[in-house]
């Protein structure tokens, strides 16, 4: 008798993901549906994609979802778990999405201690529009549109938006992961998953930035990627509980 | 049906809108349209089932009706000029996702900061579409508080059957008057007719998704010609105006909101002297009323269009006539305020210009 130790989760569809090899978002999107199986919400979660690399989850989450214009993922989903206070909502957003042309909205979103899910995907870079510098960009790092590296006085320096959320009166639970070891993928779907707990017991604003591998705008293997990101990202981005006001639960 | 009661006009549509089945308002401060948000947040307090949100800006609030028309809810955020120039992004997503929702625009002095007095000039924005990409919007122009209560229902109807955005165009004068109202019986969100394409969780069914991103062009050109489609039934079935003495009249004035109002009170003195004047009050800016204008164009040349702007309608009104009439334009921009005296001076003026006759 053979035991099953591992399938596709059945909130993903059968459908072959668009992202480039090495890229997190594929994790990420299976660490998700993994999750709504085992919390057993898939049937009534409601999703927000952004707009960037991720903008076509729903082509993959077997859930409902609702796109946003850019940056406002966190108004559209306070507007749907408002009206549907019993669904679970959550946004699924990249750095630029969020910490730069929607920081307005996701502050307050947290601020007002809102009861949604967010899962911040930072790779430092604007991955869709093809590499520029995102407000996470490090220092030093090139882009598009940082040619000789991101300068400080010229284009100020990375910006901790999950340290800025974990300072809201709003929020409950949030979390910097990472998805660039096998170590990490597990501890990141632990947070997502408490992430989700959180707001299904109505606790506030939770979320979750995972830092993720973009090889293709970096310009390296993905096995390289994955060692950048060890070796440099985090010594920016420190993986730690940023806020919990919930505990074990 | 309710006792007649004086309200403000703000008052009024916050009213009608939560029995018109409004359960979800988002807004943002801005004069002159506090009172209306203030009047929200109070209503959907004591209303079962309502939330109001204070947004931090105009864009958070139009989002935040998008989401909620996403859910299923009938939502309506509100602002003045400046601010409604902000939700111009939310107005498109709105058209291209094809959600219902009601936005009120009471209309100031602009352009840029502007003033705080009552002006009418959105009405390119508001009858273009405004925000980018090829659609229109429903807009609807109220002159009187018994008309917002009733255009406000009409407004929730509209988005909901049409799944569309619908503004309410009026004007701090609108918003500020106090005028005797009736509104109707409340309208049960629960028994209003389903929305098959909300989002409320994929429970015995298949997930879906309300999107706008359409990368395939054949997509995007057939959600184009669907919308296309749609606005041309709009165009079809709802236009809308009164008309008053225009039956014998020689020359008629074109004026809508507020506008018209003062048009109304120079037409009525006009005619006490034996002046053949009339009106026509185009009531749905877009679809703009061509038709009542059109057959008016057989017995009557002269067409004098009055706005508190320097010249938006009368584009409209001269696409109407295609040529088959003379086309006047009074304006009064930047917040001003003409008074029945001066417009009726004016059409005085041209009446005599144009030896309409007809005066004992």
């Amino acid at each position: 008798m053979s035991k099953k130790i591992f399938g596709k989760p059945r909130y993903l569809k059968d459908a072959v993901f668009h992202y480039c090899p090495g890229c997190g978002h594929s994790i990420i999107h299976r660490l998700v549906a993994e999750v709504f199986d085992e919390l057993d919400i898939g049937d009534r979660v409601i999703g927000v994609p952004p707009a960037g690399c991720a903008v076509l989850a729903y082509n993959y989450l077997d859930v409902d979802m609702g796109e946003a214009a850019h940056g406002r993922g966190a108004a559209v989903a306070t507007g749907i778990k408002r009206v549907l206070p019993d669904r679970v909502v959550f946004t699924y957003q990249g750095d630029g999405d969020i910490a730069a042309i929607g920081t307005a909205e996701t502050i307050h979103a947290a601020n007002r201690g809102e009861d949604i899910t967010v899962i911040f995907v930072n790779n430092g870079v604007y991955g869709m529009t093809g590499g520029q510098m995102a407000p996470t960009t490090l220092l030093g790092q090139n882009s598009t549109t940082t040619p000789g590296g991101r300068d400080r006085s010229r284009d100020g320096r990375p910006l901790d938006l999950s340290r800025m959320l974990a300072l809201t009166g709003g929020s409950a639970y949030i979390e910097r992961t990472a998805v660039h070891t096998p170590k990490h993928i597990r501890r990141t779907k632990k947070a997502l998953t408490k992430a989700f707990k959180v707001q299904m017991q109505g606790l506030g604003f939770s979320l979750v930035e995972i830092v993720s591998q973009c090889p293709t705008n970096w310009k390296m293997s993905p096995v390289d990627a994955c060692r950048w990101i060890e070796k440099t990202m985090l010594s920016a981005y420190p993986l730690q509980v940023l806020k919990d006001e919930v505990g074990d639960i | 049906m309710t006792e007649k009661q004086l309200m403000r006009g703000s008052h009024v549509i916050g009213e009608a809108a939560v029995r018109a089945g409004c359960r979800f308002y988002a807004g943002y401060p801005i004069t002159p349209q506090n009172e209306l948000t203030e009047y929200m947040s109070e209503i959907m307090d004591r209303t079962h089932g309502g939330t109001f949100v204070q947004a931090e800006s105009e864009l958070a609030a139009v989002n935040m009706i998008i989401g909620a028309s996403m859910a299923g809810a009938r939502v309506m955020t509100s602002s003045s000029s400046p601010g409604i120039s902000l939700k111009q992004e939310g107005i498109s997503y709105l058209a291209a996702q094809e959600l219902p929702a009601v936005i009120v625009n009471t209309m100031r002095g602009g352009p840029g900061l502007g003033n705080i007095a009552p002006s009418q000039g959105d009405y390119f924005q508001a009858t273009r579409g405004g925000g980018h990409g090829d659609y229109r919007n429903i807009v609807l122009a109220p002159a009187s508080g018994q008309e917002l209560a009733d255009l406000t229902r009409t407004a929730f109807g509209y988005a909901d059957r049409y799944r569309t955005p619908v503004m309410i165009l009026g004007d701090g004068m609108m918003g500020q008057m106090m005028e005797p109202v009736t509104f109707p019986d409340p309208m049960d969100p629960a028994e209003l007719p389903g929305k098959p394409w909300k989002l409320d969780g994929a429970r015995n069914r298949q997930s879906r998704v309300i999107l706008s991103l359409l990368l395939d062009t054949a997509v995007e050109e057939e959600l184009n010609w669907k919308l296309f489609r749609k606005y041309e039934a709009i165009t079809r079935e709802i236009p809308s105006a009164e008309t008053f003495l225009t039956g014998d009249a020689r020359l008629v004035v074109i004026a809508y909101g507020t506008a018209a109002r003062i048009a109304k009170g120079a037409v009525k003195a006009l005619r006490e002297k034996g002046f053949r004047v009339g009106l026509v009050r185009p009531v749905t800016l877009w679809p703009f009323p061509d038709r009542v204008i059109q057959d008016m164009s057989r017995t009557v040349h002269d067409f004098f269009t009055f706005e508190m702007s320097t010249g938006q309608m009368v584009e409209d009104v001269r696409l109407a006539l295609e040529g088959r009439g003379r086309i006047h334009f009074y304006g009064r921009p930047g917040g001003t305020i003409p008074t029945p005296d001066e417009i009726a001076g004016v059409i005085h003026t041209l009446y005599d210009r144009r030896r309409l006759g007809g005066i004992p």
